[in-house]
């Protein structure tokens, strides 16, 4: 504090000091702090408001566990995207790994490069790219039949399947750069060691990198989940009625309903639920706030 | 269970440049070998040939008269210290040394009995418990040793593992690992740039230079009788005469060097005319004694080391060292500033072959 104030002077120092206070209070704090009271009232017409029936209540949250399809959708996000995280951390840790330890320094610009051009395009346009490659007459498809894999093309997107590929692929960099940072810093003479007492690759990953690479796998998981379940591109276009996700019934509540108090409701569970996930995720990995921090 | 290694025309190269070159030895079961060589010349990439992270290019290594080709690093009855020592650091001293054991499935009750008894080898009982992180250097060496000898590899290989060390500990270290390969008898090949770790541990010393093996002997045999110009130059402090060989009889040869004729043992038989070499150690530089070998040069400085006196002169080749043993009064007098007499004895230089300079 007093080396700011020794920096940059007292007048600066206060207007630095007023534009992060009226940024954190203004844009982050009391938005939040208005849904949050909007999703403990009642949904009442303009009239009603600040009258004898606007009283604070249970009332929004309890729909959740009333409504049998929104609280299957709700479990079937929350396991989806636990599930697009692992298959995620299934796909990122190999590329992670490959790029760390295993690539000639050299290869590794183009490595990254080939990783983050796609991202340069917009998430929606990518979802579209998916749509087109997953649709039933489309290039996997046709690829999946030629190879014989399939005698007749599948229905890929408009389901399951599709929503987890297309977040999958978006969410792809979220995981992969923690780790790789992570596996960095991971001395090749531990691998070697490891294998020179006789352990197979099985184990070296079990006992040296993955446990040297834990801060950086709760990371990318913890972002991936949070992506996932906070996503709406990627439901909305590549699911199907059968597969809606939790973020589309809010934005329903929102833009169709017309109920905010009600989405705001829904969108603080899910708030509360991705907290508790990185709270968990933290536990189960026994890694602290310092430790995601590097 | 101690083996031997053999190496058998071993050469590696990594695309046009050629790190090790037509290697042929064998090291005995038992043996403490090391491989001595300045920085880049190859030794390393042997020991990793020797362990199986590296194939070689050509030629074969065996261990125990096993063909070692395409068995890995994990398949091999070595075991590797590595420079960095390598140690787990988000295991325990415990977890660290069993897990080769672990690796070869050994219920974990037998394992901590075996690391018990690794401890007490290395004299570090009771720290199983301890983080590596919590160790000083020498102690984080050991534990590396219990490590590699835990899954009883017949040849321990070892990689400049006392270079991070200080001098003190280092010279404990040397007698420790000294001792370690006696009680255990396994086949030591270790790797150094630093000739008193070589001299003082091995049985036997590679020499290499530039990826190839000049020469392999005891310690005092490489001291006293070098086969090639860069092993009497690196080995040991030296002083070189460098001419053209005018006469040769009897195993002596006669060079015509910027310091006049001198003389000394022809062991590689070279002939009248070829360029060559004189290597003199500076404690066989007598001052004002007799013989054919005399020079002349003007003492600059002298350091007194305790037991013995260096004395630098600059003669008509550059730089001379003479090491004189103190032995109180009767000390030789060399006055900076005045000229010397150095004299030898023929039977004490050794004149080989020079390319170099």
């Amino acid at each position: 504090m007093t080396e700011v104030l020794r920096r940059y002077g007292p007048v600066l120092t206060t207007v630095i000091l007023l534009a992060v206070a009226v940024w954190i209070v203004g844009l982050v704090v009391l938005p939040q702090v208005l849904m949050v009271d909007f999703s403990f009232r009642p949904m009442l017409p303009p009239a009603k408001i600040g009258g004898p029936e606007d009283v604070y209540t249970l009332k929004n949250y309890a729909t959740l566990w009333t409504n049998e399809v929104h609280r299957a959708i709700f479990v079937k996000t929350i396991w989806a995207s636990a599930l697009v995280t692992a298959v995620t951390f299934a796909v990122c840790y190999p590329i992670a790994f490959y790029m760390a330890q295993v690539a000639p320094r050299r290869r590794l610009p183009m490595l990254v490069l080939m990783l983050v051009v796609p991202f340069w395009i917009n998430e929606l346009l990518r979802t579209f790219a998916w749509y087109i490659i997953l649709a039933y007459s489309g290039p996997l498809n046709i690829l999946l039949v030629a190879l014989g894999i399939f005698t007749e093309p599948q229905r890929l997107s408009g389901g399951d399947v599709g929503v987890i590929v297309g977040m999958v692929y978006v969410y792809i960099l979220f995981m992969v750069f923690p780790i790789y940072n992570a596996l960095e810093s991971l001395d090749r003479h531990q691998i070697e060691a490891a294998r020179d007492l006789g352990a197979g690759w099985l184990r070296i990953h079990r006992r040296i990198a993955i446990p040297h690479a834990k801060p950086g796998i709760a990371v990318g998981c913890i972002m991936t989940f949070m992506l996932a379940a906070g996503s709406y591109a990627v439901p909305a276009l590549l699911g199907g009625p059968q597969s809606r996700w939790f973020t589309e019934v809010i934005y329903n509540w929102f833009f169709e309903g017309g109920n905010w108090n009600q989405g705001a409701a829904y969108a603080f569970i899910l708030l509360v639920l991705c907290v508790g996930f990185i709270l968990l995720m933290m536990k189960l990995f026994r890694v602290g706030l310092t430790d995601i921090a590097k | 269970m101690s083996r031997d290694v053999q190496l058998d025309r071993v050469t590696m190269r990594f695309g046009s440049l050629t790190a090790v070159r037509d290697v042929s030895l064998s090291i005995g079961a038992g043996e403490f070998f090391s491989f001595l060589g300045p920085s880049g010349c190859g030794k390393t990439t042997l020991l990793r040939m020797i362990s199986g992270f590296m194939e070689p290019t050509e030629g074969v290594v065996r261990i125990g008269g096993q063909d070692m080709r395409g068995i890995g690093p994990n398949k091999r009855p070595t075991a590797l210290i590595f420079q960095n020592l390598a140690l787990f650091p988000l295991m325990t001293v415990a977890e660290n040394i069993g897990f080769g054991l672990e690796v070869r499935g050994i219920p974990s009750s037998r394992r901590k009995a075996r690391v018990e008894e690794l401890l007490d080898l290395v004299a570090l009982p009771g720290t199983g418990e301890k983080k590596v992180t919590d160790l000083s250097g020498g102690q984080r060496q050991r534990i590396a040793i219990a490590r590699a000898l835990a899954v009883e590899p017949s040849v321990l290989l070892l990689d400049e593992p006392l270079s991070a060390l200080d001098l003190k500990l280092r010279q404990h270290m040397r007698a420790e690992l000294r001792a370690i390969q006696r009680r255990t008898g396994v086949t030591f090949i270790y790797i150094t740039h630093d000739q008193g770790e070589a001299l003082t541990m091995s049985d036997r010393i590679g020499v290499m230079r530039a990826g190839v093996l000049e020469q392999v002997a005891d310690g005092q045999t490489l001291y006293d009788h070098p086969a090639t110009a860069f092993v009497a130059g690196f080995v040991g402090e030296t002083n070189r005469f460098t001419g053209t060989v005018a006469e040769t009889a009897d195993g002596m040869a006669a060079l015509d060097t910027p310091a006049g004729r001198l003389l000394g043992r022809n062991p590689r038989g070279l002939g009248v005319g070829d360029r060559a070499a004189l290597f003199i150690r500076p404690e066989r530089l007598a001052v004002d004694g007799d013989g054919p070998n005399r020079l002349t040069a003007r003492v600059s400085h002298r350091d007194f080391e305790g037991s013995f006196v260096n004395a630098f002169l600059t003669g008509p080749t550059g730089t001379l060292m003479v090491q004189i043993p103190h032995r109180g009064q009767s000390d030789p007098p060399l006055v900076p500033d005045t000229d010397a007499t150095l004299t030898f004895r023929p039977q004490d230089a050794v004149a080989l072959p020079w390319e170099g300079e």
